[in-house]
């Protein structure tokens, strides 16, 4: 479903601030698979989602989705593709617009807007359905600004906008990251559930090692631009946090573990 | 207060008239949340379009549409300049805007001035046709007012439905959050040139409007145009905020702000018999007041706020 063949991607070339953040990055994903990945700040998880989001371009190697290139297409044409929730409550929304305009948006993703009704009366219906299945009594809400909700609410609502019109891709970029736990317990519930029920193929970036090892069916770590840890099956669901700082130093080939990393 | 009195038909017609122009700058500043300054030279592009091309015979409903056609053109050239060019919004529109002065010269052949003379076109609208009203040599329903309302009512209902549909909910998308925007498929930068290029189309119509209602077109009738439409959108929104909430609305709060604001000027220079050539600069500084208050809000008050809750 996804394969990225020798990526590469420097920032700042030349410059005192360069940084290598990808290096020769390879990885294939199958159909239906949730892969959790983890790793050090700097490890590059977050530049390989944008890369593949076609935030920005890559230097070299290719980016294959469902056995499309799309490694020169822009972002606005790859989203056909690809569902996203990012770190930032606030950047998947668009806050001074309803609830019900955000949903008619996303629920267009990949379609070319015309001059039509931006959101018909059927769809509403709908929306009503699927908000419900978040839980959180956004139904009730359908003409509220986005602006109104809690971090939490916004985050929920993403991830629905995601996968309203099923991906071929869903990349959740530590969309728990910014939530209390309490919350962040509950969004990613909601989206075990989502991602079970659509078979969805689901690339999720945390920093919590027990989340990476409690969800989805293989995990990878990152390390220097590239895949160091790549466990899946029963392999994974045998893994236990000690086992996996211990595969991270022997990967890395040093002791130092990312604080964040030993935090959670 | 009768000089006041008399005038204040003739300032409630302008404030209309610009009224169109001042829409057009909301679509920018406040749907797409880009400052675009183009609008200073494509309000004279419109009126010197429709002058030029009423005076060369050409019937007056084709004049009006090519000024709005033109206009379109010049939002577009900024908006390439936005986003084929990577230049700043609000530089691309100052570059828009100084290179039009050479054209708007050249539409006008070179002169700085254009005259229509009113005996010998049907127009729209003319202060000489409000004069006549007055007079009772002339149909009320000529009346400038109700001419140019029925004109911005036709272009908020456009506007309404257009911003409704799949593309122009794509278009506030688009000024709400560009990165949302894009993750939903968006094409951002065809949406901000479209939103450009509409904006001016409007400021240009405007133009045809005021040129036809003035009898002339001249080559800084555009000069201070935006600060003009920021005006109409600040005193809109202070004073019909609360109420007006529908998009349509809030677009005739605009239309609305602007008759205000020359009715005050007209107040201004009737009651206080101020010199006219004062007006960019009180102009400016009320703008500029109305800018900084919400930012003052959120420095001071905000705190403020905090505190009296700990409390």
């Amino acid at each position: 479903m996804l394969k990225l063949e020798n990526v590469w991607k420097t920032f700042n070339p030349g410059t005192i601030n360069e940084k290598v953040a990808l290096q020769c990055l390879n990885l294939t994903m199958e159909e239906g698979e949730f892969v959790t990945v983890i790793g050090g700040n700097g490890a590059g998880k977050s530049t390989m989602l944008n890369a593949v989001a076609g935030v920005f371009g890559v230097d070299s190697g290719k980016i294959l989705i469902d056995g499309v290139d799309v490694t020169n297409l822009p972002e606005y044409k790859r989203a056909k593709y690809i569902g996203r929730v990012f770190q930032d409550p606030m950047m998947g929304t668009a806050a001074t617009m309803q609830i019900e305009e955000n949903l008619a948006l996303a629920a267009r993703r990949g379609k070319s807007r015309t001059l039509r009704g931006g959101i018909t009366r059927v769809e509403r219906e709908e929306y009503v359905e699927q908000l419900k299945i978040l839980g959180l009594g956004l139904e009730n809400r359908m003409t509220a600004k986005v602006g109104l909700l809690s971090g939490g609410q916004r985050q929920a609502l993403t991830l629905l906008m995601a996968t309203l019109q099923r991906p071929k891709l869903l990349l959740l970029d530590e969309h728990t990251a910014a939530l209390d736990p309490k919350t962040a317990a509950k969004v990613l519930d909601a989206t075990q559930r989502i991602v079970e029920k659509d078979h969805l193929t689901t690339l999720m970036i945390t920093h919590n090692m027990r989340d990476a090892i409690a969800y989805g069916n293989r995990l990878i770590m990152m390390y220097d631009g590239h895949v160091v840890v790549d466990v899946s099956g029963e392999e994974k669901k045998k893994l236990t946090v000690e086992h996996l700082l211990s595969l991270f130093s022997q990967a890395s080939g040093s002791d130092e573990v990312d604080d964040k990393m030993v935090l959670s | 207060m009768t000089s006041f009195l008399n005038a204040l038909p003739g300032a409630v017609s302008q404030g209309l008239i610009w009224g169109i122009m001042a829409i057009g700058v909301y679509i920018t500043f406040k749907v797409l949340s880009v400052s675009d300054l183009t609008v200073d030279g494509s309000f004279c592009t419109g009126g010197a379009m429709c002058a030029v091309l009423v005076t060369s015979g050409y019937p007056l409903w084709m004049a009006m549409l090519l000024a709005l056609a033109a206009g379109l053109a010049a939002g577009l050239v900024t908006g390439l300049f936005h986003t084929k060019c990577g230049i700043p919004a609000i530089l691309s529109g100052i570059l828009t805007q100084l290179g039009l002065w050479s054209v708007n010269l050249a539409i006008m052949d070179m002169k700085a001035n254009v005259s229509i003379n009113v005996n010998n076109y049907d127009l729209l609208v003319s202060l000489r046709y409000l004069q006549e009203v007055q007079k009772g040599t002339r149909p009320i329903w000529q009346h400038p007012i109700f001419v140019v309302l029925l004109v911005t009512l036709a272009v908020i209902a456009v506007l309404y439905w257009f911003f409704g549909t799949e593309l122009g909910a794509s278009i506030r998308a688009t000024g709400a959050n560009e990165n949302m925007a894009r993750a939903q498929g968006i094409n951002t930068n065809f949406n901000k040139v479209l939103g450009l290029a509409v904006s001016n189309g409007l400021v240009a119509l405007s133009g045809a409007i005021l040129c036809q209602y003035n009898g002339f077109a001249e080559i800084n009738m555009g000069r201070g145009a935006i600060v003009i439409g920021l005006a109409a959108i600040i005193i809109g929104e202070v004073a019909f905020g609360k109420l007006f909430r529908n998009f349509g609305l809030k677009l005739l709060a605009v239309s609305f702000g602007s008759i205000i604001y020359y009715v005050v000027i007209q107040l201004v220079i009737s009651e206080f018999k101020m010199n006219t050539n004062y007006m960019k600069l009180i102009s400016a500084l009320i703008v500029a007041l109305f800018l900084a208050i919400p930012y003052w809000q959120e420095q001071y008050f905000h705190k403020k706020g905090k505190v009296k809750n700990r409390a």
